[in-house]
C-alpha cells in the first residue's frame, strides 16, 4: 500500500491468505465482487473492518486485506455494532451465513436492523449449514433431506427479507451469486446507504445443497422464475419480457403481456421507497418447483429508507451534553455533593 | 462499648461509639429517601457509616403487608464502620408489618419508634397480627424501649395550614420521623433542609411542607415528655482522614472507577450491557455520564453486551460490560473470544444468589468458580474482588489498568451487598490514581517489515493495533493463531505454545499485585481467617472482637484471586489452621486447597444474607477449640 491517494484495485484488497472454500462454492464470487466494490468505492484498506461469526462464509475476513475479526457463532452483528458505535469513522462490514445470522444470531439480527447503525451486512444464504457438514438451516426448504433431516425437513423456512423489513430494515436487497456485475453494483449502493444495509445472497453450496437456487439461476429457467427490480421500471420478466406483475389492490397478479387486455402501463412500477410494496415483494416466496402459478422471486433492491443511525444519535447526545465543556476527572471523582472533614 | 452519660440542661445525652438504625415502612412510605437523608446528615456531620437498602423484589407489593415492607439500614459511628450492623439498635416502624418483619433483628433492649397510626385494625390484620394481638399493647415489646408516636396525626396537625391536600400532607410523615430521630441523636437538620430545597426546587410548596415536617418532628422531641426518662444520644464525629468526601454505593463506585480509568488512560469508555439485578445501577450510572464521553449500549441480551464491548475494544475503546451470575454464564463464550483475541475488556460481575435465577435480589459470593473456570479451553483471566463499596471504585480502576496493560479480559467481582450499600469515599486526587498506559502499534510504511499481531513484549503482551492505522491491516479471530503472525494455525505444537503463552501472561499480572498483608492480628500463630470480597467487614469485626477476647487469630483478606499474591503461600504456612468463611458452598477453599496443598476449615453461609460478625466470631472460637 502506498501513501499517495492512488485509487486501489481489487488486488489491493486481496490478503495473503488463500481462500479455503470448496471449488465452485458461491463464496468465491461474492469475495471477488466485494473486493471490486470496495475498490470502486475508493475505500482505503485501513478504514475497512470485516467482522464475522462462524461458518464457511464467516471465513471471509481472512481473505480481504483490510482489518478483520472472526468472532463466534451468531454474534458478528453484535460485535460489529459495538465497533461501529465506538468508531463511527470506520467502514464496518459483516459477513454472515443464514445459520449464523438467522438461527443462533436471530436475536442480534433483528435488533441490529432496528438500531440502524451504518453497517453493511452481507448475508450468504445457502439454505444449509456448510461448515458443520450439511445440516438443514432455518432457510432450508420443507422436505429437504439432510443429515439431520433424513426424511425431509418439517421446519417451515424463514423468509429473510420479510423478517428484515419487519425489523425496520432501511436497505434491503437480494442478489444471486452468479450475477457478478449486478452484485457489485448492489454492494456499492448498500455501502453508500447510511444505515444498516442487508444484502441477501442466494449462494450455492455445491457440496451440501447443490442447486438450491438453480431454479433461479439456470439459464433456461431464470427468465421465468425471477424478476429484477429496477427503480422506476415496471415489473417485467419472462424469456421474451412477455410477463409482468400487476397489483389488484394489495394482491400481486402475474399477467401475460401478450394478452391485449393489459399493457406495460398497467404494471406495477418499482419504487424502492415504498415500504408497503416492499413488503408485498418480500412475500413473493413461492417455490417454482412446487407451485404452478408461482410469483417470480424478486432480485435487486427492495427497499431504501433514510432513517437516523444509532451512532449519529449517540454522538449527537454526547456532543450536546459536552457543548458547555467536557466532564473533567475532578468533577467525575467529586460527584454532585461532597463534604469536607478537617 | 462504654457509653458515657452527660447531663445537659433538661435532657441527659448518652454518648455512643456507634449506632445501627433501621428505617422500615411500606414501600410507599419513602423509607429509602428517609434513610438516605439520615445517612447524608451523619456523613456531613463527620461520622463513618455504611448503609444497606433492603426492599421487596416485587415492585408494588400490596400496601401494609409483610411483603411490601421496605427497609433502609445504616450504621454510623465515631470509629470505623464496616457493615450496616449485624443487628440494629433502633428501628423506625411506620406500620405493623414493618415491625413484624424486622423485630427479630433488633437488639435486645433496642429502641422502637412506632408510628401508632400504622397500627390500626386494618394494618394489624394486613400484617398478620390477630385482632387482639396489637404488639404495642400485648406485651410483645416488653424487652424494648418503645416510643409510640402518632406520626400521621402529628404531621397533619403541623401542616394544617399549608394548603396541601391530605394526601400530600401524609407524604411528609417520613420527614416528621426523620426530624424526631435527628433530635434523639443530637444531629443537625440543616443538611436535610438544604437537600429538600434543591430537590423540590420547582415545587416550593412541597419543599416548604417537607421542611416544616422535619422541624415539627425535631420540635416534638424537645416538647414531648416521652423521651425525658431516656434522654438523647450522641455519636461523636469519626476520626477520619481529613479531606473531601462523597457518599457512593458500590455500583456507583464501579461506574465511576471505569470512567476514571478511561479518562486517565486517554480512552473512550464503552459499556455494552443488559439490565440484571443487582448490577443494573452500573449501566444506569454510566448512561448518565455522557458528559464524560461515556458510551453505553443497552444490548438485546448479555451475549450482545459482551460482544458489543469486544467490538468496541477492537476499535480502541476501553470496553466494559457489567452483569450478575446468569449474565456471566451467557457471556462465557464471548469471554473466551476476548481471551483469544487478547484485547482489553473489564467485566464487572455483581454476584447474586444462584444457580439459575436463584435469589435475584440477594447477595452471594458464588461466581468465583465460573469466573475462574467458566470458559472452555484453557482460558485464564485475572480476577479481582472488591472488599467494600468504596473498594468497588478501586477494583474497577485496577481491572481496567490490568486489562489495558496486559491486553486481556479481567473479571471484577462485587456483589449485591456491596453494590447497593454505601459509605463515605475520600475523594482521590486525579494524580493519586495510577497511570494507565495503553501500548499501541504505530503506523507502518510499506517498506517496514510486516506487522506481526501476536508478537509479544517482555511481559508476554501483544500491542494494541487500532483499525484506521495505516499498514497494520490484519485479521484475528477465535481460531487458534500462529505465534506472532496471527494467521490461523492448527499445528499441534503451536497450539501448545500459544496456550502456554496465554497462561504465562496472566501469571505475570502478579507483578502488579501487591503482596498480601495481614489486616489484623499476629503475623503467625494459631488461626488465620482468610476471606475474599464483601465478607471483609464482618470478618474484620469478628477478628477484632476475638482478639479482644484473647484469641490467637489473624485476618487476611484477598482482593486478588487470580493470580494470588506472591507471598500468599508463605502467609498460609505461618498459621496452624486457616479458616475460610464464604457466602457460597465452598469455592475459594477448593482453589486454596488445590494450589497450596493445605487443608483449611471452610465456613459456608448460603442464605442470600451476608455474614454477621457474631457468626464468624463463634466459628473462630469453635475452630480454635479444636486445634
Ligand atoms: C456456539 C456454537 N454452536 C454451534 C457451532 C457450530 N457451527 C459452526 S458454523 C455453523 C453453521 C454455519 O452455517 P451458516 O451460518 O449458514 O454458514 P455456512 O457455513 O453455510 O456458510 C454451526 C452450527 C459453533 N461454532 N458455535
Ligand atoms: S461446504 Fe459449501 S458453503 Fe462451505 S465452502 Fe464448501 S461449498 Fe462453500
Amino acid at each position: 500500500m502506498s501513501d499517495t491517494n492512488t485509487q486501489l484495485t481489487a488486488k489491493d484488497f486481496t490478503s495473503s491468505q488463500e481462500p479455503k472454500w470448496c471449488p465452485g462454492c458461491g463464496d468465491h464470487a461474492v469475495l471477488q465482487q466485494l473486493k471490486n466494490a470496495m475498490a470502486d468505492l475508493n475505500l482505503k484498506t485501513e478504514e475497512v473492518v470485516f467482522v464475522s461469526g462462524i461458518g464457511c462464509s464467516s471465513r471471509l475476513p481472512y481473505y480481504v486485506a483490510t482489518y478483520g475479526v472472526h468472532g463466534i457463532h451468531g454474534r458478528a452483528m453484535a460485535m460489529g455494532s459495538g465497533l461501529k458505535a465506538a468508531r463511527p469513522d470506520l467502514s464496518v462490514w459483516v459477513a454472515t451465513g443464514d445459520g449464523d445470522a438467522l438461527s443462533i444470531g436471530g436475536n442480534h439480527y433483528i435488533h441490529t436492523i432496528r438500531r440502524n447503525l451504518d453497517m453493511n451486512i452481507i448475508l450468504f444464504n445457502n439454505e444449509i449449514y456448510g461448515l458443520t457438514k450439511g445440516q438443514y438451516s432455518p432457510t432450508s426448504k420443507v422436505g429437504l433431506k439432510t443429515v439431520t433431516s433424513p426424511n425431509g425437513v418439517v421446519d417451515y423456512p424463514m423468509n429473510t427479507l420479510a423478517l428484515t423489513l419487519g425489523s425496520g430494515g432501511t436497505f434491503v436487497a437480494r442478489v444471486l451469486d452468479r450475477d457478478g456485475k449486478f452484485m457489485r453494483e448492489v454492494f456499492k449502493r448498500s455501502a453508500q446507504h447510511r444505515g444498516t444495509s442487508v444484502v441477501e445472497i442466494y449462494q450455492n453450496c455445491p457440496i451440501y445443497n447443490d442447486g438450491a437456487f438453480s431454479v433461479f439461476t439456470d439459464r433456461e429457467r431464470k427468465a421465468d422464475t425471477i424478476v429484477y427490480l429496477e427503480q422506476g421500471k415496471p415489473l417485467v420478466f419472462g424469456k421474451e419480457s412477455n410477463k409482468g406483475i400487476m397489483l389488484d389492490g394489495f394482491t400481486p397478479l402475474v399477467v401475460d403481456l401478450g394478452d391485449s387486455s393489459v399493457s406495460k402501463d398497467d404494471l406495477w412500477v418499482h419504487d424502492e421507497n415504498d415500504k408497503l410494496k416492499a413488503n408485498i415483494l418480500a412475500d413473493f416466496f413461492d417455490d417454482p418447483d412446487t407451485k404452478e402459478d408461482y410469483l417470480p422471486r424478486p432480485i435487486g433492491i427492495f427497499y431504501v429508507e433514510d432513517r437516523f443511525t444509532y451512532e449519529d444519535a449517540l454522538d449527537d447526545q454526547i456532543a450536546q451534553l459536552q457543548s458547555a465543556g467536557e466532564g473533567t476527572l475532578e468533577e467525575l471523582l467529586s460527584g454532585p455533593s461532597t463534604w469536607t472533614i478537617n | 462499648m462504654s457509653d458515657q452519660i452527660i447531663l445537659n440542661n433538661e435532657n441527659m445525652v448518652t454518648s455512643k461509639t456507634s449506632v445501627s438504625v433501621l428505617f422500615a415502612g411500606d414501600s410507599g412510605d419513602g423509607m429509602q429517601l428517609t434513610g438516605t437523608q439520615f445517612a447524608n446528615t451523619v456523613a456531613v456531620y463527620g461520622s463513618d457509616l455504611n448503609t444497606f437498602p433492603n426492599f421487596p423484589s416485587e415492585i408494588r407489593a400490596p400496601a401494609g403487608t409483610i411483603s411490601g415492607v421496605s427497609g433502609f439500614q445504616l450504621q454510623f459511628g465515631s470509629k470505623a464502620v464496616y457493615t450496616p450492623g449485624a443487628k440494629f439498635d433502633v428501628m423506625v416502624a411506620m406500620n405493623a408489618a414493618a415491625l413484624k418483619a424486622n423485630l427479630k433483628n433488633l437488639h435486645h433492649g433496642g429502641i422502637i419508634l412506632a408510628n401508632t397510626d400504622g397500627f390500626d385494625a386494618k394494618n394489624l390484620k394486613l400484617a398478620g397480627y390477630g385482632e387482639e394481638n396489637n404488639p404495642l399493647e400485648d406485651g410483645t415489646l416488653n424487652d424494648y424501649t418503645v416510643f409510640e408516636i402518632p406520626v400521621v396525626t402529628l404531621t397533619r396537625k403541623a401542616l394544617v395550614d399549608t394548603g396541601l391536600s391530605t394526601k400530600n400532607i401524609d407524604r411528609c410523615k417520613n420527614m416528621f420521623v426523620l426530624g424526631t430521630l435527628y433530635w434523639l441523636y443530637s444531629l443537625p437538620i440543616d443538611t436535610t433542609i438544604e437537600t429538600l430545597k434543591t430537590k423540590f426546587k420547582k415545587k416550593a410548596d412541597v419543599a416548604e411542607a417537607n421542611i416544616k415536617a422535619v422541624k415539627a418532628g425535631y420540635n416534638f422531641g424537645d416538647e414531648t415528655e416521652m423521651f425525658s426518662q431516656h434522654g438523647r444520644f450522641s455519636v461523636d464525629p469519626a476520626n477520619k482522614k481529613p479531606g473531601v468526601y462523597r457518599r457512593v454505593t458500590g455500583n456507583e463506585a464501579s461506574a465511576i472507577g471505569l470512567t476514571a480509568a478511561a479518562k486517565k488512560a486517554g480512552l473512550e469508555l464503552f459499556l455494552g450491557s443488559y439490565p440484571i439485578t443487582p448490577a443494573s445501577e452500573i449501566l444506569q450510572t454510566l448512561s448518565g455520564l455522557k458528559k464524560w464521553g461515556v458510551k453505553t449500549f443497552q444490548a438485546e441480551d448479555e451475549i450482545a453486551g459482551v460482544l458489543t464491548s469486544i467490538g468496541a475494544s477492537y476499535g480502541g475503546a476501553l470496553a466494559a460490560t457489567n452483569t450478575s451470575g446468569p449474565g456471566l454464564a451467557l457471556k462465557a463464550e464471548g469471554l473466551g473470544l476476548a481471551v483469544m483475541l487478547e484485547i482489553p475488556l473489564v467485566v464487572v460481575n455483581v454476584q447474586r444468589g444462584g444457580p439459575s435465577t436463584g435469589l435475584p435480589t440477594k447477595p452471594e459470593q458464588s461466581d468465583l468458580f465460573i469466573s475462574m473456570f467458566g470458559r472452555h479451553g484453557d482460558a485464564p483471566v485475572p480476577i479481582i474482588a472488591a472488599t467494600s463499596p468504596v473498594d468497588c471504585f478501586y477494583t474497577a480502576y485496577e481491572a481496567a489498568k490490568i486489562a489495558v496493560e496486559y491486553m486481556t479480559p479481567v473479571i471484577c467481582l462485587t456483589d449485591g451487598y456491596l453494590g447497593l450499600s454505601s459509605e463515605p469515599m475520600l475523594i482521590p486526587a486525579p494524580d493519586d490514581l495510577a497511570d494507565i498506559t495503553p501500548k499501541y502499534v504505530k503506523e507502518r510504511k510499506p517498506e517496514d517489515p510486516p506487522y506481526l499481531p501476536y508478537k509479544r513484549d517482555e511481559k508476554g503482551v501483544r500491542e494494541w493495533a487500532i483499525p484506521g492505522t495505516k499498514g497494520l491491516e490484519h485479521r484475528i479471530g477465535g481460531l487458534e493463531k500462529q505465534h506472532e503472525t496471527g494467521h490461523v494455525s492448527h499445528d499441534p505444537e503451536n497450539h501448545a505454545l500459544m496456550t502456554k503463552l496465554r497462561a504465562e501472561k496472566i501469571e505475570r499480572v502478579i507483578d502488579l499485585v501487591p503482596d498480601q498483608t495481614i489486616d489484623n492480628g499476629p503475623e503467625q500463630g494459631d488461626l488465620l481467617v482468610l476471606g475474599w470480597g464483601s465478607t471483609y467487614g464482618a470478618i474484620k469485626i469478628a477478628v477484632e472482637q476475638a482478639l479482644a477476647g484473647g484469641c490467637n487469630v489473624a485476618h487476611a483478606h484477598l482482593r486478588y484471586l487470580n493470580p494470588f499474591p506472591k507471598n500468599l503461600g508463605e502467609i498460609l504456612s505461618n498459621y496452624k489452621k486457616v479458616l475460610i468463611p464464604e457466602n457460597n458452598y465452598g469455592q475459594l477453599i477448593r482453589i486454596i486447597r488445590d494450589k497450596y496443598q493445605i487443608e483449611p476449615v471452610g465456613y459456608s453461609k448460603v442464605q442470600g444474607l451476608p455474614f454477621n460478625e457474631m457468626e464468624i466470631e463463634a466459628k473462630i472460637t469453635d475452630t480454635l477449640k479444636e486445634l
